[in-house]
């Protein structure tokens, strides 16, 4: 009888335990191309997401429950992407995806998580993921037409007329071209020339020279790294004084690193916040948010933040803001962050609405010029 | 030939009973591209195992049929029954008339041209951003339907396109014993025997490529009507590689080998998941090994590995018997 007593209090107690400390854990997933083409997107990304993870648990989790992140790698394919964010919702069991990386990724994607009614971040720029906006879809980098329409905005104070376009040939690059040639046709601008280069391509001569026998007053190139830095250098190889703008696709260090600190001399661009904030005004709304992260995203792993990890820094800020401010479950979440108004994130300042799923606005850049080897405001 | 016909109806069983203890879970969702690789794997069995010629273009083919049936349903709202069965006759028609100047080459310099042509297509659905979509890839693909039954979900999808997997394996199991079979493995062992025996060599290869393109151009048209979505990353010179690797892991020239090809390549990754970080360094090793010390593909090294085994766990007995 003792016996019994003492197993069932030890029972009871046991019982109790666990029903004070854990609150379900609130289970969400994360996809990324952390292997392959798109792994300069992804690995930030994942890290990012893992280091906030482990910050919120430690801090005892949020509304007491723990938080578990599962992380997959697409390798940037649609197919193992798809596969993946099945996984991710029918065996994962999750509340809430962050990413995939990439546009074609995501729009794969796009009809398994409305059909499931999971909310996802995605961490890809392209227009046509939040456009027109789906009931179950989000995304935190900027649209391209922003960096586009900053580009353009800064060439029209310069009074550029005549544009070259240089584009990389995958959805990054064709997107950028086509929201260029849009705004450029509205602004007055006039194409000259319009030149693709494909990613893996190691010399763009041939495209520069036949530019530059269209003379444009800019150059206008669309890519992401190494690309972009191979054209600063042939640019300069060639001689040619035709100012150039680069995409926010190679707002980072590594550029500058690759085209030589000699040849970006002067190369304009609009970069997320996060490059230059040391440079901003101390009220910027953003300024504690970039502070915090690249302090901390330094001290886990010891490189500088990027602007590609920033985005799933903000998926999960949004995310958390949603869980904090309705409750946990795919449903609330979804409608928690169509309600976040003015959220300041790594990419910009977010305010959601029920048709924009992005909520950035033309702030979200900086128009920066490369002087030194370093950046500087452009303005 | 009853053999084949046993062997033939446990697969087609085994296949059908698989989803039962799966339900709707994520593994029946893998399994569906299972059936659609092994699709593709037989298609480029037909060439590379039974008449012998390599073709690193294969994905060109199945990137072909996929768009054929994406664009003409998605953009133009066509029956997608027809496009697939037009999609195939246009692929194949296309590889008849590529078959002649490129099956005249051998070894190498036809592994190039095939390398090429796949990779001229894959820059054609890259740059005709127009009809394709382009980098960022072709949205809303209609699932197929049946009067009211639409292949909606993981499990009908499963009996849809393991069903048509099923029919080609069949195809093909009685292709190989028929005379054409026969014909195609005299080309493989010796062109100049083959043609000095009265077999047409020029015509019978440039047919079989053509039946290989038309099978991998419906594997594509169901990969997109299952996936609703392409983009030409599928459709690449690295995924013509992985199907080569299927059939060769799988064992060349046999179609139950390319069944277990495409299922240790598109599963593989998953179980070995469990590696993290270290994933890609099993996976290479694994097929490395398998390559190695199992030169006739999983389909003969299965049994002789079990057959090894126990002759090693018998045969140490024996040993220790005579020696004491």
């Amino acid at each position: 009888m003792k016996k019994l007593l003492v197993a069932l209090s030890v029972l009871f107690v046991c019982f109790a335990a666990t029903a004070v400390v854990a609150a379900p854990p609130i289970r969400i997933g994360g996809l990324f191309a952390v292997t392959g083409p798109a792994s300069f997107l992804g690995e930030p990304e994942k890290k990012s997401l893992e280091m906030l993870v482990n910050e919120v648990n430690a801090k005892g989790g949020v509304n007491g429950s723990k938080i578990e992140l599962t992380v997959y790698d697409t390798q940037g394919d649609v197919t193992k992407a798809v596969q993946l964010a099945t996984k991710l919702i029918k065996n994962d069991q999750v509340v809430a995806i962050i990413g995939p990386s990439t546009t074609g990724e995501t729009m794969a994607v796009i009809p398994i998580v409305e059909k499931e009614q999971i909310p996802l971040i995605s961490c890809a720029a392209g227009i046509k993921i939040t456009e027109p906006a789906k009931r179950w879809v989000f995304k935190t980098p900027a649209n391209d037409h922003v960096a586009a329409a900053k580009i353009l905005l800064h060439a029209a104070k310069l009074k550029q007329k005549s544009l070259a376009l240089l584009t990389v040939s995958d959805s990054f690059g064709s997107s950028g071209r086509e929201q260029l040639k849009v705004l450029a046709a509205q602004k007055g601008f006039t194409i000259v020339a319009d030149e693709v280069y494909s990613p893996k391509d190691t010399d763009m001569t041939a495209q520069l020279t036949k530019i530059s026998g269209a003379k444009p007053d800019a150059i206008i190139c669309w890519g992401t790294n190494p690309g972009p830095a191979v054209i600063t250098r042939n640019l300069k190889q060639l001689g040619l004084k035709i100012p150039l703008y680069q995409s926010h696709g190679v707002a980072s260090k590594k550029f500058i690193e690759l085209a030589g600190a000699d040849a970006a001399e002067g190369v304009m661009l609009p970069a997320g916040k996060l490059a230059v904030y040391n440079r901003l005004k101390q009220n910027e709304p953003q300024m504690p948010v970039l502070q915090a992260y690249d302090q901390a995203y330094k001290k886990s792993y010891g490189v500088e933040a990027s602007t590609f990890g920033g985005y799933a820094y903000d998926g999960f800020q949004l995310l958390l803001g949603a869980v904090k401010k309705v409750g946990a479950t795919p449903e609330q979440i979804r409608n928690g962050i169509e309600q976040t108004r003015k959220m300041p994130g790594v990419s910009g300042v977010f305010t959601m609405s029920t048709t924009d799923h992005n909520g950035l606005d033309l702030s979200a850049f900086e128009m920066v010029r490369i002087a030194k080897g370093d950046w500087e405001l452009a303005n | 030939m009853k053999r084949e016909v046993v062997k033939f109806i446990i697969f087609a069983a085994l296949v059908m009973l698989a989803p039962l203890p799966l339900k709707q879970s994520y593994l029946l969702n893998v399994l569906v591209f299972v059936g659609i690789n092994t699709l593709l794997a037989v298609a480029l069995n037909l060439l590379l195992g039974f008449a012998g010629q390599i073709s690193l273009g294969h994905a060109a083919f199945f990137g072909m049929g996929a768009y054929l049936s994406g664009i003409l349903t998605a953009n133009f709202g066509l029956n997608p029954w027809l496009i697939i069965v037009l999609a195939a006759v246009t692929v194949g028609g296309l590889a008849f008339v590529l078959g002649f100047p490129i099956l005249k080459l051998k070894g190498h310099y036809l592994a190039m041209a095939t390398l090429g042509f796949g990779i001229i297509f894959y820059i054609v659905f890259n740059e005709t951003i127009g009809l394709t979509g382009g980098p960022s890839g072709l949205p809303g693909i209609p699932n197929l339907a049946i009067g009211s039954l639409t292949f909606d979900n993981d499990l009908k999808n499963y009996y849809l396109i393991w069903g048509v997997t099923l029919l080609t394996i069949l195809l093909c199991v009685n292709l190989a014993h028929s005379r054409i079979g026969r014909a195609l493995r005299a080309i493989h062992d010796s062109e100049v025997a083959a043609r000095v025996m009265g077999v047409n060599v020029r015509l019978l290869k440039v047919q079989i490529f053509a039946l290989s393109a038309a099978i991998s151009a419906v594997a594509g048209s169901l990969y997109a009507h299952t996936m609703t979505f392409i983009s030409p990353t599928s459709f690449g010179f690295n995924f013509s590689v992985e199907l080569v690797t299927m059939v060769i892991i799988g064992g060349l020239g046999s179609i139950y080998g390319s069944f277990l090809g495409a299922a240790l390549l598109t599963l593989l990754p998953e179980l070995l998941r469990a590696f993290r970080d270290y994933d890609i360094i099993a996976y290479g090793a694994l097929l490395v090994f398998m390559t190695i010390f199992m030169p006739g593909g999983l389909v003969r090294g299965i049994p002789d590995l079990m057959l090894f085994l126990w002759s090693r766990l018998t045969g140490k007995r024996g040993g220790n018997a005579q020696t004491g």
